[in-house]
């Protein structure tokens, strides 16, 4: 059953970001690009976010758990560090280059394209050399 | 380029992205944060961890049916060249990691459980992406 139900949110998630045109690099990019702005990733974030919060507020607040499991699994950090900062500048400006977050670059994947498959491939690489460094 | 049924598609398609971390919170307990997912992969046998595994294969499933349920086209690959593609790759996964989080995992869940650091990393990645974007295409002249 847990399985299942990754399976199933995991192709909503796909499907939201190919109904959303997130998966277009071209469209993430424009985001970023205030000269010549494309306000869909915000509408995205928004349309998230309205279904997103009450939901998490609401099983958050009721000390419950979760239906196929013991108990919900959050961070365990709390504090704002350096790590936490230079990490997401890092990631932003990745992000800028090529116009995929991880989430959009995995989808993409089913396209076929050589050079969807080169950039997961360097973005693991990516994560790979942090665990490396960070394991020292 | 921005019209009102793609005013549709945004916002239908972002409910859907938060329906998705609401149904893997709900059901499992987990955050749907995509780079946590992808790269725990790579830390421990994916056979103790498959449900990470049925989900990175769900995204490619409702990507691929959402095109074919709705016949739209798929979009384009990225428009950027061979070193910068690497170059961004690398540090989307080493920031993500370092980080510990992206846009889905900081920008969706964390800010729906009102977590003080998820609000700091999206402010500082998209602020970031923007401040490069000037930087790269209108100072720098580059064509991505």
């Amino acid at each position: 059953m847990k399985n299942m139900i990754a399976l199933i949110a995991g192709i909503l998630f796909g499907a939201g970001l190919a109904a959303s045109d997130m998966n277009n690099p071209e469209r993430v990019q424009g985001f970023l690009d205030l000269l010549n702005w494309d306000p869909s990733l915000m509408f995205v974030m928004m349309g998230a976010l309205l279904v997103a919060v009450p939901g998490f507020q609401i099983l958050l607040k009721n000390d419950g758990k979760p239906l196929f499991a013991q108990r919900f699994s959050l961070p365990t950090r709390f504090e704002i560090d350096k790590q936490l900062i230079i990490g997401s500048a890092i990631f932003g400006i990745g992000w800028a280059i090529v116009g995929y977050c991880p989430g959009p670059a995995i989808a993409s994947l089913v396209y076929g394209y050589q050079d969807v498959f080169i950039f997961v491939g360097a973005m693991l690489a990516g994560a790979k050399i942090h665990q490396l460094v960070s394991s020292k | 380029m921005f019209d009102s049924v793609s005013f549709i598609h945004v916002l239908g398609g972002g409910a859907l992205i938060g329906l998705s971390a609401l149904v893997l919170f709900a059901g499992i307990g987990r955050i749907a944060g995509i780079c946590g997912i992808a790269f725990s992969l790579m830390a421990a046998p994916i056979t103790t961890q498959m449900w990470r595994l049925l989900f990175l294969a769900g995204l490619l499933v409702g990507t691929w049916l959402f095109h074919n349920i709705s016949g739209q086209a798929f979009p384009p690959a990225p428009d950027t060249k061979l070193p910068l593609l690497i170059i961004g790759g690398l540090l989307v996964g080493f920031g993500t990691a370092m980080g510990n989080g992206c846009t889905s995992g900081h920008g969706i869940c964390g800010l729906s459980r009102f977590s003080p650091r998820s609000l700091v990393a999206t402010l500082t990645f998209m602020a970031f992406a923007i401040i490069s974007m000037f930087v790269f295409r209108h100072v720098f002249g580059w064509s991505i």
